[in-house]
Formats: C-alpha cells, sequence, structure tokens
C-alpha cells in the first residue's frame, strides 16, 4: 500500500521523478550538432594538412633526419708535356673562431699558438675583435690541423679548402701563372684555362641515423665534376735550360730583365717560356708588377736587326733579287728625306746574302726601297706581326704596325730593319717559323698537340725559306754577326738584334739585344728566342749578349731532346780568330 | 574462410620482417660502400700530396745540384764527344 502524503506524489520504486524532468529536445541535439561540427573541423584540418598542403610538414619532418650535403670537386692539374706536375691542389683546412665563444685560457692560447706558428699576441689580437667571425689561420696543413682540433678548443672551428702547390716555383712561374686564396686563376695558365681547370661541386640529399652516419640516398645526386688537368706543351726540362741560361745572362750582362722562348718547330708547341725577374708562386707576399710581367708575351719591343730576313725574303720572293745579287752599301750611308741611315761598320758592294750576314741597315734599307708600302705591310701582317699570337694568355699583345697609307719612305726603310715597329718576343719566334718551314707560319699552342702534324699558313715559297736559311746559316757562323751562336755538332741558323729603346719618343742610350734562331738547320726542330733588356755590363750588341744563351739553349736543348748531330763537334769552335767579328749595326 | 585469412596473416608478417630485413641488409652495404669512397678519396688526395712531393724532389735545379756535388758528374767537353751514328736518323 503506497501512502500518500501530502506535497509528495506517489512513484513508483522504478521510476525516478528526476528523469522525468521534460529537458527540450533542441539541447541535445544542439550538443550532439557541435561535436559533430568540431569533428567535421578536425577531419577538414587533418585533410587540409595531409592532403592539400603537405609539403610544410613533410619537409619539417625530413629536416629531423635528411641533410643535403655538398661533395666537393678539386680543381685540375697543370702537367707538363711529360705529365710532370707543374701546379696541383690539395685539400688543407682553414681555422676560423667566433670571437664571443672563443674564450681561451691562456695556456690554451699558447698551445694555439705553438701549433699554428703564430705569436700568442697575433693569436690574442684576432680573437680580440668584435666581428662574428675571423679567420685565425687559413690553409693549414691537415696534421697540423687534425692536432689543433684535439685541442677542443670552444668556439675554433675549421673548415677544408683547398691550396694550390708549385712545385717547380719560379721556374715556370710565369707560364703557369697562380690562383687566388679561393682557387680562382689569376694569371697565366691557371686564368687563361680557368674554364676547364675549375671543378663544380656537386651534392646529394641523404638520411642520417642518430649518431651521424650516412645511411641512404634520397632524390637525386649531382656528382661533382672535377676539374679537367691541362697537359702544356712545356717540356720542364728545356724550362730548366732556358730558365738557368736566361738567369745567367740576365746576371752577367747586369740587365733590367730578360726573356726566352723555345718553339717546336714542327708543331709549333711552346716548349719553353722564361722570363726574367720572376717569383716564386707559393709565396706572394712580396710581389712587384715587373716580377709578375710575363715579357715574352706581354711586353713589345723595337726588334731592330731580327727583322732583315724578312725584307730580305720578300725581295727574293718578288724575284728583284736573287741570293747572290750584289747591293752597294758604300758608303756606309744613306740619305732619305732629312734622315740618314747608317751602318755601325761600312761595307762595300754586298750580296743579299751577305746584308744578312753581316747586318747592314743600308743594305736593307736599299732593299726595301723597292717594294710599295702595301706588299711590305701585307707581308708583315703576313708573318703574325700586329695581331695576338692567339695563344689565350691574358695581356698578349699585338705590337704595333701601322697601317701602310700612312708610311712615309724614311719609315718604310727604318721598318725594313726593325725600327718603327715593334713585336713581342713570342710574335718574333712565331714569325721565325716561316724560315724553318719552307715558308709556312706556323700556328703556336701552349698545350701539347698530340694528333699528327701541324699545318702553317704559307707565306713564302720554298726557295725563299730556304735561301734566306742558308743567308741566316751564315750570320751565325764564322763571319756573321753572331759566331757566338753557334752549337758543337748541331748547324744552327739565326739573327741578331740590337735596337735602341725608345724613351719618351726619343732613342736613349739603352738597349735590348736580341736573337732568333733556329736548329738544326738541315732539320729545323727547335726555334729560340732571347731577348735581353738594357745589357749595362759594357756589352750591348746581340751577337754578344743573346747569341751565347741561344748557343747554350739549343746545344743542351737539342742534347737533351736526342736530335742526332748534322755537323762535327770540333768545327765551330776552330776559326773564331779568322775573321774578325763584324760589329753589328744598331 | 578464416583459415584462408590466417594464411594471409601469416603472409602479410613473412614478408614485412622481409622488408625489415632486406632494408637494414641494405643499409648495412650502404656505409660499407660509403666507408670505401671515403677512402678512395682519401687515397686519392694523398696521391695527390705523393704526386706534389715526387716532383718537388724532381725539380731540375735540384737533380742537377746533387749531380755536380755529390756525384761529381759534368757536361763533357765538345771534344770528347763521339758521335757513334751520325748518319742514322733516329725516329
Amino acid at each position: 500500500m503506497i501512502r500518500r502524503g501530502k506535497g509528495a506524489r506517489g512513484h513508483r520504486f522504478a521510476e525516478s521523478p528526476v528523469l522525468k524532468l521534460a529537458l527540450p529536445a533542441w539541447r541535445s541535439r544542439l550538443v550532439g550538432l557541435c561535436l559533430l561540427g568540431a569533428f567535421g573541423v578536425l577531419i577538414g584540418r587533418s585533410f587540409y594538412l595531409q592532403i592539400i598542403n603537405n609539403d610544410f610538414l613533410q619537409e619539417k619532418g625530413e629536416s629531423r633526419y635528411r641533410r643535403d650535403l655538398e661533395i666537393s670537386a678539386s680543381r685540375g692539374k697543370v702537367t707538363d708535356r711529360n705529365g710532370d706536375v707543374l701546379a696541383i691542389s690539395t685539400p688543407m683546412r682553414s681555422i676560423w673562431a667566433i670571437p664571443a665563444d672563443a674564450r681561451l685560457s691562456p695556456p690554451q692560447l699558447q698551445q694555439l699558438a705553438r701549433l699554428l706558428d703564430m705569436e700568442p699576441k697575433e693569436v690574442s689580437r684576432r680573437l680580440a675583435s668584435d666581428k662574428g667571425f675571423v679567420w685565425v689561420q687559413r690553409q693549414v696543413p691537415p696534421d697540423v690541423a687534425e692536432q689543433v682540433a684535439a685541442l677542443k678548443l670552444p668556439g675554433v672551428y675549421q673548415n677544408k679548402e683547398y691550396r694550390r702547390f708549385y712545385p717547380t716555383a719560379d721556374m715556370t712561374a710565369h707560364i703557369v701563372g697562380f690562383t687566388g686564396v679561393d682557387d680562382k686563376g689569376l694569371e697565366g695558365v691557371e686564368l687563361a684555362f680557368e674554364k676547364s681547370l675549375i671543378g663544380h661541386a656537386g651534392n646529394r640529399s641523404v638520411i642520417r641515423d642518430r649518431r651521424g652516419r650516412v645511411v641512404e640516398d634520397v632524390g637525386s645526386i649531382k656528382p661533382p665534376q672535377d676539374g679537367k688537368d691541362v697537359r702544356l706543351a712545356l717540356d720542364s726540362k728545356l724550362q730548366y735550360i732556358v730558365y738557368s741560361q736566361l738567369k745567367q745572362a740576365v746576371a752577367e750582362h747586369k740587365a733590367k730583365a730578360g726573356g726566352a722562348v723555345i718553339i717546336d718547330a714542327k708543331s709549333g708547341e711552346v716548349l719553353a717560356l722564361a722570363n726574367w725577374p720572376t717569383y716564386n708562386p707559393n709565396n706572394r707576399e712580396h710581389l712587384s708588377g715587373a716580377q709578375l710581367r710575363n715579357r715574352a708575351v706581354t711586353d713589345t719591343f723595337e726588334p731592330g736587326s731580327t727583322l732583315k730576313p724578312f725584307t730580305a725574303a720578300l725581295a727574293l720572293e718578288h724575284g728583284k733579287f736573287r741570293f747572290d745579287s750584289i747591293i752597294n752599301c758604300a758608303p756606309g750611308r744613306l740619305t732619305i728625306g732629312k734622315a740618314t741611315i747608317s751602318d755601325a761598320h761600312p761595307h762595300g758592294a754586298l750580296t743579299v746574302a751577305q746584308v744578312i750576314q753581316k747586318s747592314s741597315n743600308v743594305g736593307s734599307a736599299k732593299m726595301a726601297a723597292t717594294f710599295a708600302p702595301q706588299e711590305m705591310w701585307e707581308m708583315f701582317d703576313a708573318v703574325g706581326f700586329g695581331q695576338a699570337p692567339r695563344l689565350g694568355f691574358p695581356g698578349e699583345v699585338t705590337g704595333r704596325l701601322r697601317p701602310w697609307k700612312s708610311w712615309r719612305p724614311i719609315e718604310q726603310a727604318t721598318m725594313a730593319y726593325g725600327h718603327g715597329i715593334s713585336v713581342s718576343l713570342m710574335q718574333l719566334a712565331r714569325a721565325y717559323s716561316v724560315f724553318a718551314r719552307d715558308g709556312e707560319l706556323l700556328p703556336i699552342s701552349l698545350t701539347r698537340i698530340d694528333d699528327g702534324p701541324v699545318t702553317g699558313v704559307p707565306v713564302f715559297s720554298a726557295q725563299t725559306a730556304r735561301e734566306v736559311r742558308a743567308m741566316l746559316e751564315l750570320a751565325a757562323g764564322p763571319g756573321g754577326t753572331a759566331p757566338k751562336a753557334q752549337v758543337p755538332g748541331y748547324r744552327v741558323a739565326g739573327k741578331t738584334g740590337t735596337a735602341h729603346k725608345l724613351e719618351g719618343g726619343i732613342y736613349a742610350n739603352k738597349y735590348v739585344s736580341s736573337f732568333v734562331g733556329f736548329a738544326p738547320v738541315s732539320d729545323p726542330r727547335l726555334i729560340v728566342a732571347v731577348m735581353i733588356d738594357e745589357p749595362s755590363a759594357g756589352k750591348h750588341y746581340g751577337g754578344d749578349v743573346a747569341a751565347p744563351v741561344f748557343s747554350a739553349v739549343v746545344g743542351n736543348a737539342l742534347r737533351t731532346l736526342g736530335v742526332p748531330p748534322d755537323a762535327s763537334m770540333t768545327v765551330a769552335q776552330a776559326q773564331p780568330a779568322k775573321v774578325p767579328p763584324v760589329k753589328e749595326p744598331l | 574462410m578464416l583459415r584462408t585469412n590466417m594464411v594471409l596473416l601469416f603472409f602479410v608478417v613473412f614478408c614485412a620482417l622481409g622488408v625489415v630485413t632486406s632494408q637494414h641488409k641494405a643499409r648495412k652495404f650502404f656505409q660499407a660502400l660509403e666507408t670505401e669512397q671515403e677512402r678512395a678519396k682519401q687515397l686519392d688526395v694523398e696521391f695527390g700530396q705523393l704526386q706534389l712531393e715526387l716532383s718537388t724532389w724532381a725539380t731540375h735545379p735540384r737533380i742537377e745540384k746533387i749531380a755536380k756535388e755529390r756525384l761529381k758528374m759534368r757536361v763533357p767537353e765538345p771534344r770528347s764527344v763521339l758521335v757513334a751514328a751520325p748518319r742514322e736518323q733516329r725516329p
């Protein structure tokens, strides 16, 4: 029985009046909707992150384990024709520091300074800088760098750098050149062949594990491209011969400078190129412009008598003169307009061959007077004067060859014996290839040529070239201007040059002595050009100053190359006393 | 039905383990390759250094100095040179 009290309605045991509270149905639906909405937003967001805009998260994720590594590439080697190294890069370490972090105790400082071979004061001065980054020392040998790393100094770090070494040092300095501290070519072959020497670093992405080991390559690998090696035509044995002879001659004659070149008469390869003064490319602290100049290529001078053979060749070529035509050179003077050309020693009547042998200015001028200016200009142009020799060398000069339309007769006459025109030693040596090679002008090359014989551009007929060759052999013989150019065992041919130097437009009492020639005459192998600038120890004639250098270079070089002798070993020595050496005119 | 599922499950687990093993092996090999490549690079560097050393020792001024001073060699006088076969042109 249920009692029904007042104020309390009776209800059954299984019922709860609380539950009977009738909440409006919309409230529960609202909550349900809200939850559903929030759920929808979550799905939307994850859809957005996973599918639409997934790059960001993927990148973040990858950055936890993926690393981009640079693969370093080294610069190519420069070698000589036999593969001997002239320039090579080897990895070094550079030590740098963050000064704010590098708080070193005095003993640490001492240790670091001792390892790096520096003054402790210098090290602390560098570390006292307020910059965020300082080099402590660049290009430290790897073994030293490891010892530095072993010190575990705070704030001191290292990175890898390449350093260029030049084992042949000052001997090949001008031809090889050098690179800067960032391994870019600054001079010589290093600059000229920069494009092929330079290496391109590659890169790769890898996955690294917890211990920093590379476990996997991901993505594409860009392989590094090492620089290509450059094989020069240079022969380091010949280079040494040239270099040491030149050095000796410059010292002996107290000259200001000198240069010498050897060109292979068969292929046009530059076998040696030396200049004095020179420098050590491994240590370039006290360099001056004079040392850096590659005179054989970048400096021009008035060649003087070395141009006479070209005048004679043109005369023979035109058929106006023959080998033994007589030219009257008496009384050793020739007046054209207001100017007078003179021979240092008056000669009488000379044949064309003797004009070259005795180096007569008057004879050359008389031959030149029979040419039209244009013909002469074309000949000079054809043998390469007035144009760069196209070796690809930085700073190659063209020399000066004025257009023929503005020539006056006196200028044409002086050009016949090499004044009023300027050339570089390299141009001169190359031009002589027309005589060494039956009239062909060779293209010249700094790099080794492996494919077959080289053909040149014909300038003179073979007959002319042979006749001039015979004249040049006379000039380098006992009755010529340069008996000192003779080499025991080999027939040599060549021509001296002694030119006044132009200073401020007037000819000063300073000279450039030169000698250009080739050997052996029976089958020319080498063309050698020597130039000595301002010899001031008494002698200044090309025959006294430059010819002995030629002789020593040719003799040693031909022996080194194993060229069979084409003359007796003793003839050259026998007769310097017979014919008094003819003093050479300017 | 149940048996097929069990077989498939077993198969999947087997494959999964295979993947793990081969991945592990691949990484091992990769590391070995990596080490060898590093060694090759190191040897290359060493070769460069040795080449440098070789050409430093072989510079002509040094050779000449040793030939003259230590070995007492000299260039023969022209008159004491005899040419054996001057007519024969070597190639």
